[in-house]
């Protein structure tokens, strides 16, 4: 099963190379593998229908990773939407795709490496690799959906369907480590054999369910579907119809039979569901563009979907996998025949097209067959699945069953109302408006149009043959009585109440059709103070603009500012640590050695006039005569090696000040001679503040330095080994010992590090010599020729 | 047994205030010096850590038990050396950054106080859904059968 996946994705790969040759050709070859992979799905009909097709490939041992396939009656369902639809819509593609297209390239190769990924996704039997293909899913859908990023509409409607699916995915991911972890097992069958109980558990199902409901495009997540028909027709065909949006509902199938006694799982997934049948079904009443009307009849059709597919209930998921066929092979001809109406008339608008049924009757045909699938006509698929859905929940009774029942038989009336809307729309004479003068649609367009909806005629007037896909499936819940475990589709199973609700919803449709002026008016007259397009839009411009103010406050760009959070943050942290950890060394004496005092008098002062001081030249002898002082101290601790050093770096430093300080104004706060920029006098609260911190963080170094220093215990333990063998590295002064034999590589670092600065420093240096020579009166700026005399 | 006096305490508490003092300021020689200062107060630190005061350890001048601990004093000696270095490149890039821009004051990044006033990150969505849609309908069977790029390109002016 991986090596199918692949196998997808790498001719997908090298798809670009045959476009150049032939776009046609390029779709021809893409519609090779879906095509072989429903060949190959029928080959394995009895292992997916008895104890299921099982492969693993271990992904990495270490991490107790794996790869889990299995092939059973779902997805052998859901092979025959993403293979068998999947070819004939790259089929499709080859003639709706003119010859010379410039999107068909990346067309052909986005769609066969999305039918990898959704065959990848229909297969997992383990939660991870599930959640790879999804993911993987949600791209294909986005580079889809963006096209070439051209146009406005593509890109918004790219992002919104990436947002959303992404948003649903990453918190799946997380339901899914609660409850992997929680069963112990990420493999589907394992946990649903033995779902987890718990907290965690439930939180992760609940998780997981936010992704599905995402992808599934429930409400109030469902705007980015109908946004996504901003792509090219046999795309919304294929991902936005026939397979990918129903990845959510497949993952509610997968999951349900562990879970769907739970409330947390069950309640969202009826009462989300029903209204999503319910508002998807109003929109697609009022919908003047073809299109969009079959998004919202998607939108509808998904929550029907998601009712089923929850329901746990053994006639109910009978309902649940036949309606998923059903909705497959009649919504993806529903798409090809608008694609083909938008190709010969040029438009899609209700409003435009009149006459078309008589001028193109095979096309209207085929139409009819799969709007009457939808609308749930006898003798095809979709009446098959809605009586058993109907059944289902008359059958269970009780609040919960005839609130459902109800609801589904509401969300019923409306579907055959825009599927009538849909047949009026398209091919209807309609008075007042020009009959249209269509094209003869290419025998390729039409050919895939009509094998999706003859294949729905067939189906569904032969119910065995549907019959022995979904009661494998249904198997997996347990009969509660002789009726669900007898219940098999049939055409008739006599005058019940059922049937009853099939001809109300028929009735109830065919009759809000008719009355579709006054409708319109009721639609009209209400008004949506709760639009989920406009409460998407408000949570993007709100994080946008959330995410803009608090990259201003806390990147305000200015260095005090950044190193006043940084010294707060020293004095926070290991600051009260060290007032709650930290004891005062008892034996603190005043004084070490009397010359301390006046040394560290003279170090203090020069340090505390060096913050008042004007001049630069000030500035640096006081530099000096600090540097000095230490120095001084170094030779009363007993350390004449770091007093020379001192003494000397002191020197040169002071050489180096005066060299610069040539060049610069006399004084901190005047700028070359154009007068004090406008924030340099500094504002006298704010030095106050920058005092202040500065003295508390400094008390705080100090003070740590004391405590940690009076916390140590034992002698130093290294140090009497390096006097020990100092005469061993043949010195006598022990430093020198250390530096030059010891820690020899240290002082080879430290060498480096001095060439570096000194290259650096000359470069610099001569960098400013360099401009000089080359400056000829022109070019450099004025200061320039200034300082450089 | 090892513990830094009052007096000592006192004079690494001013020098790592005023260091810090000065690095909080505008100026860039100040922040410098504040550098500088600092760097006096670390080494100062490290030497302190190393015991109260003792005989040099130098072999021969006095007995290895009256000899201040050596390690602290090799490792301080590298840092002076280090802060010398260091002096030095700020010090030439100081001077540089003068030579070429006329002031030796640290600016707030321009850049920064724009995004801060502006309302919106640049390229949002919620701009790019201002303004009127494109003539052409993406999801149009015409649109498939386009063979060239179209002229006019929304939102972000031509592309050629």
């Amino acid at each position: 099963m991986l090596a199918l996946v692949v196998a997808h994705l790498v001719v997908a790969a090298v798809l670009p190379l045959v476009s150049r040759r032939s776009r046609r050709a390029a779709f021809g070859v893409a519609a090779v593998l879906p095509a072989a992979t429903l060949v190959w799905g029928f080959a394995h009909l009895d292992a997916a229908l008895g104890p299921g097709l099982e492969e693993t490939v271990t992904w990495s041992a270490a991490l107790d990773l794996e790869l889990g396939f299995r092939l059973d009656a779902l997805g052998l369902v859901m092979i025959v939407l993403v293979g068998g639809l999947g070819a004939l819509i790259l089929a499709y593609s080859a003639w709706y795709f003119g010859k010379d297209s410039r999107d068909a390239p990346r067309n052909s190769a986005l769609l066969l490496a999305f039918a990898g990924a959704m065959l990848g996704l229909v297969l997992a039997d383990d939660l991870l690799t599930l959640y790879v293909f999804w993911e993987l899913t949600s791209i294909a859908s986005f580079l889809l959906v963006g096209q070439g990023g051209l146009h406005r509409a593509n890109r918004r409607a790219a992002v919104q369907a990436l947002l959303v699916t992404v948003f649903g995915g990453l918190a799946m991911l997380l339901g899914i480590v609660f409850v992997g972890e929680s069963a112990g097992t990420y493999r589907i069958s394992e946990i649903v054999a033995a779902p987890p109980p718990g907290g965690v558990a439930a939180t992760g199902v609940a998780l997981i369910l936010v992704g599905a409901l995402t992808k599934s495009a429930q409400a109030p997540f469902h705007p980015w579907l109908p946004a996504a028909m901003a792509a090219p027709t046999p795309v919304s065909a294929y991902l936005h119809a026939a397979s990918m949006v129903k990845a959510g509902v497949v993952l509610v199938g997968r999951l349900s039979p562990g879970f769907a006694d739970r409330a947390e799982w069950w309640v969202p997934i009826a009462v989300l569901g029903l209204v999503t049948m319910l508002i998807g079904g109003w929109r697609a009443l009022h919908e003047t563009d073809l299109k969009r009307l079959l998004a919202f009849g998607t939108v509808s059709q998904l929550g029907f979907l998601m009712v089923l597919f929850g329901s746990g209930d053994r006639i109910g998921e009978v309902a649940a996998l036949t309606m998923l066929l059903a909705h497959g092979l009649f919504k993806a001809p529903l798409f090809m025949v608008v694609g083909i109406v938008d190709k010969v008339t040029g438009t899609r608008e209700v409003g435009a097209l009149s006459g078309l049924g008589r001028r193109l009757p095979g096309l209207a045909v085929a139409a009819v067959l799969a709007a009457a699938s939808m609308a749930g006509v006898p003798f095809l698929l979709g009446f098959l699945g809605k009586e058993a859905a109907f059944e289902a929940f008359v059958h269970q009774g009780g609040a919960r069953g005839w609130v459902l029942a109800l609801g589904l038989l509401a969300g019923s009336v409306l579907t055959v109302a825009y599927s009538a809307r849909f047949l009026w729309g398209a091919f209807a004479d309609k008075p007042g408006v020009e009959p249209v003068d269509p094209r003869r649609p290419a025998a390729g367009l039409l050919a895939p149009t009509w094998t999706a909806a003859i294949a729905g005629l067939v189906l569904g007037s032969v119910p065995p043959l549907v019959n022995a896909l979904a009661q494998p499936y249904a198997e997996a819940y347990p009969a509660t009585d002789a009726t669900e475990a007898d219940y098999h589709l049939a055409l008739w199973h006599g005058l019940s109440l059922p049937l009853l609700f099939s001809v109300v919803a028929l009735a109830g449709g065919l009759a809000l059709h008719v009355g579709r002026d006054r409708i319109t008016g009721v639609h009209r007259a209400l008004r949506h103070p709760l639009s989920a397009q406009r409460g998407y839009e408000t949570a993007v411009a709100g994080l946008e603009r959330a995410a803009t103010q608090v990259t201003g406050r806390v990147q305000v760009g200015s260095l005090p500012v950044y190193l006043g959070v940084l010294l707060c943050t020293v004095l926070v942290l290991p600051g009260v640590a060290l007032v709650t950890g930290g004891t005062w060394p008892q034996d603190q004496s005043l004084v070490s050695s009397l010359l301390q005092l006046p040394l560290g008098l003279i170090v203090v002062a020069a340090a505390l006039a060096l913050t008042r001081v004007r001049r630069r030249f000030t500035a640096v002898l006081l530099v000096g005569a600090i540097g000095y002082g230490i120095g001084g101290l170094f030779v009363v601790d007993g350390a004449p090696d770091l007093a020379l050093a001192q003494f000397l770096v002191e020197t040169l430093t002071l050489v180096a000040f005066v060299f610069v300080l040539r060049r610069l104004p006399a004084h901190f706060d005047t700028q070359n001679g154009t007068g004090s920029s406008p924030d340099a006098k500094p504002h006298r609260g704010v030095q106050l503040r920058k005092a202040a911190l500065a003295t508390v963080t400094g008390v705080f170094v100090a003070v740590a330095g004391v405590v940690l220093t009076g916390a140590r215990q034992q002698p130093p333990a290294a140090s009497g080994e390096f006097v020990a063998r100092a005469p061993e590295a043949g010195a006598d002064n022990v430093i020198a010992a250390i530096l030059v034999d010891f820690r020899a590589l240290d002082t080879v670092g430290e060498i480096t590090v001095l060439l570096i600065a000194a290259a650096g420093t000359a470069s610099l240096v001569l960098a400013t010599r360099f401009d000089r020579k080359r400056e000829a009166g022109g070019g450099t700026p004025e200061h320039e020729r200034e300082v450089l005399g | 047994m090892i513990t830094i006096n009052v007096t000592m305490a006192v004079v690494l508490a001013v020098l790592y205030s005023v260091g810090f003092y000065l690095l909080l300021q505008r100026s860039l020689m100040r922040i410098l010096i504040g550098i500088v200062v600092l760097g006096h107060g670390a080494n100062l630190l490290l030497q302190l850590a190393g015991g109260p005061p003792a005989r040099a350890p130098v072999l021969g001048t006095a007995l290895p038990e009256e000899f201040a601990d050596p390690l602290p004093q090799a490792l301080a000696l590298t840092a002076i050396v280090i802060t010398f270095a260091l002096t030095t490149y700020l010090l030439a890039l100081g001077y540089r950054s003068w030579v070429l821009t006329g002031r030796d004051e640290v600016q707030d990044d321009l850049e920064d106080r724009r995004v801060a006033e502006r309302q919106r990150p640049e390229g949002s969505m919620e701009a790019d859904a201002e303004g009127p849609d494109d003539e052409e309908d993406p999801g149009s069977a015409a649109a498939s059968d386009r063979t060239d790029e179209p002229a006019e390109v929304s939102g972000s002016g031509a592309a050629r």
